[in-house]
């Protein structure tokens, strides 16, 4: 499987277990954002060798992910493109820092080596978080939530277009990559005589294809927005956002705060 | 070149969102959408078309490797520098949310660093005064390369001022832009490359889709600024991010001195004494053995090896009380069943 049959498949995916009937994904989007978007600045808050305050920060991903029966195995795969950025900024930061700040056992560990450290783990909760809310927050009900927040409706509305019309242009991509490929066997990838040509019809074709989408919206009446709507956003369902904000903040604060870890580690 | 969120600190991240959104909202001020309601479907299909295309690669000639399209400006190219730029959003927003391509926290920064760049630099001054006196395909290869290699360097200046202010790296920044400036030049050559491609071959197919090119008047109308504006623009842009990081930059101390300053002795520290004073206090209340810290394990930080051990039983009742709950819940929910 390519590249483009990879992506399409993980979007359909992410579509599948956005869908599922349970709790988590039952949530009002506004609140996961909300949360979502505390959760990871709060993470990359943490002073860079304050490694036992930032383990604190696991607590969220445990819960949700075993909670919201998601699967951890599979927010792995989204890791490949963090991990490796991460890694070039952090891998510095053992030569330039060398001062000895943590001993274990007779054997000192550098404050570049934590600093490296909880940079990469900065990197896989943020990651990890972000998981969590795409796959438990359909597209329509994120731009739900962004127009709760006013963001303009032509945003939401264009991400909503790009977001229903990926597939269908990730498929044709796919079927000339294919169609190329077949032609021009043992190439790595597509030879500068058909770079434009190749890109530029489908560019011609995808205006012609815009001029239909906009015919076919005129026609079911279309006013300038989508309406996007969450069936769960009843007094109920506010209620329920609330609480999970409130939980979520408070075990932020808490966490961040004091060193619920060491005071713990300390009792034992 | 995108940011992932353990790269930028919040209150880098916080002036760049509001950097961004500055030029989201203007944006949306200038492409007169009433007049122009078709635009909203063109931008959504032509942003989907991006995210496909920079799927596909290109072969560099010479090379092993391969590049892609650079977004920002073939978009800028066909829809105009403000819908460009709102679609740039869009993209970005789907390809860090879908892919994990960029973290949600680092939008601003990417959306400043590879769509503000791409479609306001490149196009409306790079794009526009190499078009000013009429298109060719010269003038169009021309302004690709230019554009896109221009373009490319300020975003990955970007990437290193932001980094550095965020305080995440050791790199001093001298290295860190000597490392990042180079690559950067090379990669927006062969983006250039493949861009000016595409955008020669509509130049012969349908001139009128082009922005900017003095063929149509409509789409004239639509772009217009002045270079003075554009200027003054991009001025103001600057000093509102230059102050807004610079006071990101000093609210953080400098990591290197201040774990010096704890290894020699000194357990005072200004920016976090009230953290540290209020934890100390809970601490005596709540220790059962106040001296409960293994000898040489206390760390500025809070980097110990209680605090470690701690973790993992937290971790481990934590995971535990989950699987309990999960396990009482679905055996509720198979009783009801039957």
């Amino acid at each position: 499987m390519n590249n483009i049959e990879k992506s399409i498949t993980g979007v359909y995916r992410l579509d599948e277990i956005a869908q599922r009937d349970i709790w988590i994904n039952k949530l009002s989007p506004l609140a996961k954002l909300i949360t979502t978007v505390a959760y990871i600045a709060t993470v990359v808050s943490f002073n860079k060798y304050d490694f036992t305050g930032l383990l604190g920060m696991i607590i969220y991903l445990i819960v949700l992910f075993v909670l919201g029966d998601i699967s951890f195995k599979e927010s792995l795969v989204r890791l490949r493109i963090v991990l490796p950025i991460v890694c070039i900024v952090g891998i510095i930061n053992p030569f330039m820092d060398r001062g000895v700040i943590l001993t274990i056992g007779g054997i000192g560990i550098s404050g570049g080596v934590i600093s490296m450290i909880t940079l990469m783990m900065k990197g896989v909760f943020s990651v990890l978080s972000s998981y969590i809310f795409i796959a438990s927050t359909s597209i329509e009900k994120i731009g739900h939530a962004f127009r709760q927040l006013h963001i303009p409706k032509v945003i939401v509305t264009m991400i909503l277009l790009i977001y229903r019309y990926i597939i269908v242009f990730m498929k044709e991509v796919l079927k000339i990559s294919q169609a190329y490929s077949l032609r021009a066997p043992g190439q790595k990838g597509i030879n500068i005589k058909s770079w434009g040509p190749l890109v530029g019809q489908l560019i011609l074709r995808s205006y012609d294809r815009a001029d239909m989408v906009y015919s076919s919206m005129c026609l079911r009446g279309f006013n300038g927005e989508f309406p996007v709507s969450d069936e769960n956003c009843g007094v109920k369902g506010v209620l329920k956002g609330i609480l999970f904000v409130l939980i979520v903040g408070v075990y932020l604060y808490v966490f961040r705060k004091y060193p619920v870890f060491e005071i713990v580690g300390g009792m034992m | 070149m995108h940011m992932a969120d353990a790269l930028v600190s919040p209150a880098v991240a916080g002036t760049m969102y509001v950097a961004s959104a500055i030029a989201a909202g203007i944006s949306i001020k200038k492409i007169h959408l009433e007049e122009n309601p078709k635009k909203i479907p063109l931008m959504g299909v032509m942003g989907a078309f991006v995210f496909a295309t920079q799927m596909i690669n290109f072969t560099i000639p010479g090379t092993g490797s391969s590049g892609h399209l650079c977004g920002g400006m073939l978009l800028s190219a066909l829809l105009g520098p403000y819908a460009g730029f709102l679609t740039m959003i869009g993209v970005l927003l789907i390809q860090c949310l879908m892919f994990a391509d960029g973290g949600i926290l680092a939008l601003g920064c990417n959306v400043w660093n590879m769509a503000f760049y791409g479609c306001f630099v490149g196009s409306l001054i790079i794009w526009r005064f190499i078009m000013k006196k009429g298109a060719s395909r010269i003038k169009i290869f021309a302004a690709s390369i230019a554009g896109c290699m221009l373009t490319l360097q300020m975003g990955a200046f970007s990437v290193v001022v932001e980094t550095m202010c965020s305080g995440v790296t050791e790199l001093p920044f001298k290295t860190f832009a000597m490392a990042m400036q180079p690559i950067h030049l090379a990669i927006g050559l062969v983006e250039g490359l493949i861009t000016g491609c595409v955008l020669m071959f509509i130049y012969e197919a349908r001139p009128e889709l082009l922005w900017g090119i003095g063929r149509s008047d409509s789409s004239k109308n639509n772009g217009k600024l002045t270079f003075k504006v554009t200027m003054a623009v991009l001025a103001v842009s600057t000093v509102v991010i230059a102050g807004g990081l610079s006071l990101a930059a000093s609210s953080y101390p400098d990591g290197l001195e201040w774990s010096i300053e704890k290894l020699t002795g000194s357990t005072e520290l200004e920016a976090e004494g009230g953290v540290y004073e209020d934890t100390a206090n809970i601490q005596k209340v709540t220790a059962i053995f106040p001296d409960y810290q293994l000898k040489n394990s206390d760390t500025p930080a809070g980097t110990s090896i209680s605090g470690i051990a701690g973790g993992l039983i937290v971790v481990a009742l934590c995971l535990a009380g989950c699987y309990i709950l999960k396990f009482v819940k679905h055996q509720k929910r198979e009783h009801e069943q039957y």
